[in-house]
């Protein structure tokens, strides 16, 4: 197929930016999305041009590095699907598709289509974790963990940080992927003691690096590429309320 | 060279609690005199990192990507190894420890392997108490799953993402001792190259890779944890970013190479589909405990699978292995398909491919039980190739994975360069010729969190601070041929990408340094690899600056260095004249096509030495024993 491509190009964080046009022929619809872009790069590359500049590292839906808007949607058209895992044929020839990047206050663009989440390790440094230190563990079947709380956890866990929540978010709300976190850890036994303590200093780094509030959009639990559901949102609130109560 | 691998006395169970109390400690209030940079932030550099931090050790810690939650280790899929016995079906440490010598070919170091099996029920204890949400029974107690190479259920396992969490939970590890200020992460940030002062690992020189600044860190040890070198093939199941750089500038730097031609090409990758392929994605090989393997009986049998009847299908890992049948380990399976295919048997796209059916599991067990298992994995599937795996088998062809060879190391995994310490899948330890699956996430987070804390507190304790700052001159001649490598790279002006040329060199790895290997092709291939890289050093194209982030001139860079390893990778398979595990020399097979060990004569780690840039590297060897594990012809028929 035959595609025209409008891309986000800005060459560092300080520059502004412009959308350039790429055509996009010889596309075969078993390509993934990056590897069209790939092939787009090695033309531009050709002609002594920068090609474009796009985050990705494996390249099967797990690291949480590919991010990128797709006609206004974070990671494209596919529901549950991350950017490195949408195949062309979810397009058709003579498409225009719009390519541009995370695009939210506490994520800076660095070049291109590439943004800078740091903020996301500083909110996961602030508490998203329990404190136990290399040696201290008891035998891992000491407490048996109720199966579907487990289940629970695991799908919170499932979260790969990719942003696509703050992306898609009019507010650039965090909420999700703090949440999941919360939610994690919140539903296993070895995540107790500090569960409390977690929530609120979570919740207070992701203020302060400048994300929005969650007014209940659920735009992020719609793009979301491993599907979270949006009820860890809620199910935080109600821990965040109590830990807050109990702080005072 | 002298290789001396530190092996301690005594009988193989009791030599690590042995070595530990022999081993020097630092005094707590002293760890904190002392810092060590950790590059990598998988699963080894990971648990490493936060375990050092722990201790009181300053650390600072690098990776490429832009959080140490995305390293590699995140893709792993299956599962991992621990000898607990929970299932109560006859395992134990000397059965994980046995099984892993034999899945290696006795090309392991029995030492290090027994280690490994102790320490494995330790990590599974962090890991649950870090909230690593494994897979459970009803009754709430772990739940275990099988791998090939092994006939007990000892493989833990969180839905089809165990690797994304156990580094969820190393990460958090991490970040704990971020918060505390005991570890700085440095993301975004590549090493080029290694500092010495007095032939002692003291430093790193690194690019930030969204300025383009080179900057340098002291310390007083080094820990490389980054990772395997499977993308010499270009197509293969590792992050486009995998690379060779820091390893091999070690190896440039006097850190000797041990056996670079053990690869690991896994049975069940999704088949290639086009030219412009950029990378090869896996298929968990649980699959295999459900997934039954076949191929049509007759040479070119064109039928859709629906329409071949039982009778004219081969299940070929069943007949031909009938104790492990589908479980047969990862080069065994390979190889098989690999002869089926040959044969004309192949199916999909160029006749390269099996099934991977799961219509008896279907039947037998259910569809929702086989979605709960491997949903995520077929959901996978679908997405690539766009076929719907609930109701046509998979297809799948072997694909470059895991590298078993890596920079040399002791028993306490320090390389030939005191203060230079290998971990995870960048070092040569414990996997032999073939390593089994669930076994590298088992031996990442062994070599951090429950090794390195004290081999590397017994090398300060002897050796003292290194006393070295960055005003060393040593420090200023490094980052100078760091920066002459880039302007080189920047200033061929040639008309070739650097893909384009990684592409040449992968194909050239693949048909001779791939499944099977023989003299003749090797040869062809030590001929073939300086040519391209010639060609790459005289008609490169980079554009762009050093300055900015600049992903062309990062893919030069690594690509730069998987040319000079790719041909040492060929030498050493020329070399070793047997088959052993994933190393399969044509010349050197049984009469039914199984791999042909010579112990007499290979019985050995290849280690090489680099004597300078146009000369031949020098092979050592560290002779293997076998006090415990008497090698035996591995059969899994
Ligand atoms: C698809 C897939 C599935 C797998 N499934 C399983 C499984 O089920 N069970 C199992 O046991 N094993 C599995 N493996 C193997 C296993 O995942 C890896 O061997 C293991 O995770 C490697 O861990 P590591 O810490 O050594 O390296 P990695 O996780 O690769 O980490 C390397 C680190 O080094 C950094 N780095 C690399 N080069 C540089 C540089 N030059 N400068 C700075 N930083 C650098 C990277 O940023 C990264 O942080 C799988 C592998 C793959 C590819
Ligand atoms: S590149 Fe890893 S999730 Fe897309």
């Amino acid at each position: 197929m035959e595609l025209t491509l409008h891309v986000w190009r800005q060459d560092g964080p300080d520059s502004p930016g412009r959308m350039e046009i790429y055509k996009a022929d010889d596309v075969s619809s078993d390509m993934s999305f990056l590897e069209m872009l790939d092939v787009v790069n090695e033309r531009l590359l050709e002609e002594g041009k920068e090609p474009i500049a796009f985050d990705h590292d494996c390249r099967e839906g797990i690291c949480g590095t590919c991010s990128l808007m797709i006609n206004g949607v974070a990671h494209g058209p596919e529901e549950g699907t991350t950017v490195c895992q949408l195949h062309m044929r979810k397009f058709k020839d003579g498409d225009s598709i719009y390519i541009e990047p995370w695009r939210a206050r506490a994520f800076p663009i660095l070049r291109d289509l590439v943004v800078d989440r740091g903020a996301f390790d500083r909110i996961i440094e602030a508490g998203g974790y329990v404190s136990v230190a290399t040696g201290n563990a008891p035998d891992a079947n000491t407490i048996p963990v109720n199966r579907d709380e487990s289940e629970m956890a695991m799908d919170a866990a499932a979260c790969i940080g990719c942003g696509a929540c703050v992306a898609s978010c009019p507010n650039g709300s965090a909420m999700l992927f703090v949440a999941a976190k919360v939610a994690h850890l919140g539903h296993l036994p070895q995540g107790q003691p500090e569960r409390q303590k977690r929530v609120l200093a979570m919740v207070e780094q992701m203020d302060k690096e400048g994300f929005g509030y969650c007014t209940n959009h659920y735009e992020c639990e719609a793009v979301c590429p491993k599907e979270i559901p949006r009820k860890f949102i809620a199910e935080m609130n109600r821990d965040y309320l109590k830990a807050g109560m109990a702080a005072e | 060279m002298k290789l001396d691998a530190k092996i301690p006395s005594g009988p193989i169970q009791e030599k690590w609690d042995r070595h530990r109390f022999e081993l020097k400690l630092v005094n707590p209030a002293n760890k904190r005199k002392y810092s060590v940079i950790v590059v990598g932030s998988g699963l080894a550099g990971g648990s490493a990192a936060a375990t050092l931090g722990e201790l009181g050790y300053h650390v600072d810690c690098f990776c490429y990507q832009d959080s140490a939650r995305r390293a590699h280790s995140i893709a792993a899929q299956g599962g991992i190894n621990a000898a607990k016995n929970y299932q109560n079906d006859g395992d134990s440490i000397w059965r994980l420890f046995y099984d892993t010598v034999k899945g290696g070919d006795f090309r392991a170091r029995e030492a290090n392997v027994y280690r490994l099996a102790q320490i494995s029920n330790a990590i599974i204890d962090q890991c649950v108490a870090q909230g690593v949400p494994f897979g459970r029974e009803y009754g709430g107690l772990l739940d275990n799953r099988s791998f090939g190479g092994a006939q007990v259920s000892r493989t833990f396992y969180a839905r089809g993402q165990t690797g994304q969490q156990l580094l969820l939970g190393c990460y958090q590890a991490l970040a704990r001792q971020v918060n505390t200020g005991q570890v700085k992460m440095h993301v975004r940030e590549e090493m080029l190259d290694l500092v010495l002062v007095n032939g002692r690992a003291v430093g790193i020189v690194t690019r930030n890779m969204v300025t383009g600044e080179i900057r340098k860190w002291v310390a007083d040890a080094v820990v490389l944890a980054t990772g395997g070198y499977s993308n010499a093939y270009y197509l293969s199941t590792n992050a486009k970013g995998c690379n060779t750089t820091a390893v091999w500038r070690a190896y440039k730097k006097g850190a000797v190479f041990a056996n670079p031609c053990y690869t690991q090409i896994h049975p069940t990758g999704i088949p290639q589909h086009g030219e412009y392929q950029s990378k090869l994605t896996l298929m968990s090989e649980s699959l295999r405990n459900d997934g039954r393997v076949w191929v049509p009986k007759e040479v070119g049998d064109k039928r859709a699978p629906g329409d071949i009847p039982e009778g004219e299908r081969d299940y070929y890992l069943e007949r031909i292995y009938p104790s492990f049948g589908n479980l047969a380990p990862r080069d065994v399976s390979s190889r098989a398909a690999k002869r089926m295919c040959d044969e004309g048997r192949g199916v999909g796209p160029g006749g390269r491919g099996v099934y991977l059916d799961f219509e008896d599991a279907i039947h037998r067990v259910g569809i929702d039980t086989v979605r709960a298992r491997y949903g995520n994995l077929f959901h996978m599937y679908e997405k690539i190739t766009g076929e719907d795996p609930y109701k046509v088998p998979m297809r799948i062809y072997p694909a470059p994975h895991y590298t078993m060879g890596g920079l040399w190391v002791d028993y306490n995994l320090m390389s030939t360069i005191p203060g230079l310490f290998v971990i995870g899948e960048a070092n040569f330890s414990d996997h032999g010729a073939n390593r089994l699956g669930a076994s590298a996430l088992m031996q990442g987070l062994a070599d951090g969190y429950f090794v390195i804390p004290y081999t590397m507190g017994d090398f300060l304790a002897q050796n003292g601070p290194s006393g070295v700052s960055l005003d060393d001159p040593a420090f200023a001649e490094t980052e100078n041929e760091v920066r002459a490598r880039i302007d080189r790279l920047l200033n061929i002006g040639g008309d070739r990408t650097p893909d384009n040329l990684h592409i040449e060199l992968g194909k050239v790895m693949w048909d001779y340094c791939g499944m099977s290997r023989t003299k003749e092709g090797l040869e062809g291939a030590l001929e073939k690899i300086p040519q391209i890289r010639q060609e790459f050093w005289e008609n490169l194209k980079v554009v762009g600056n050093n300055e900015s982030l600049n992903q062309t001139l990062e893919k030069a860079g690594r690509l730069a260095d998987f040319m000079e390893l790719s041909e040492l990778m060929c030498r050493d398979a020329l070399a070793r004249e047997e088959s052993c595990g994933g190393h399969f020399r044509e010349e050197h097979q049984t009469e039914d096509g199984e791999a042909k060990r010579n112990d007499e004569d290979f019985s050995h780690v290849s280690v090489w030495e680099f004597k300078g840039e146009d000369q031949a590297p020098e092979m050592h060897k560290e002779a293997l024993t076998f006090e415990n594990c008497k090698p035996s012809i591995r059969s899994y028929k």
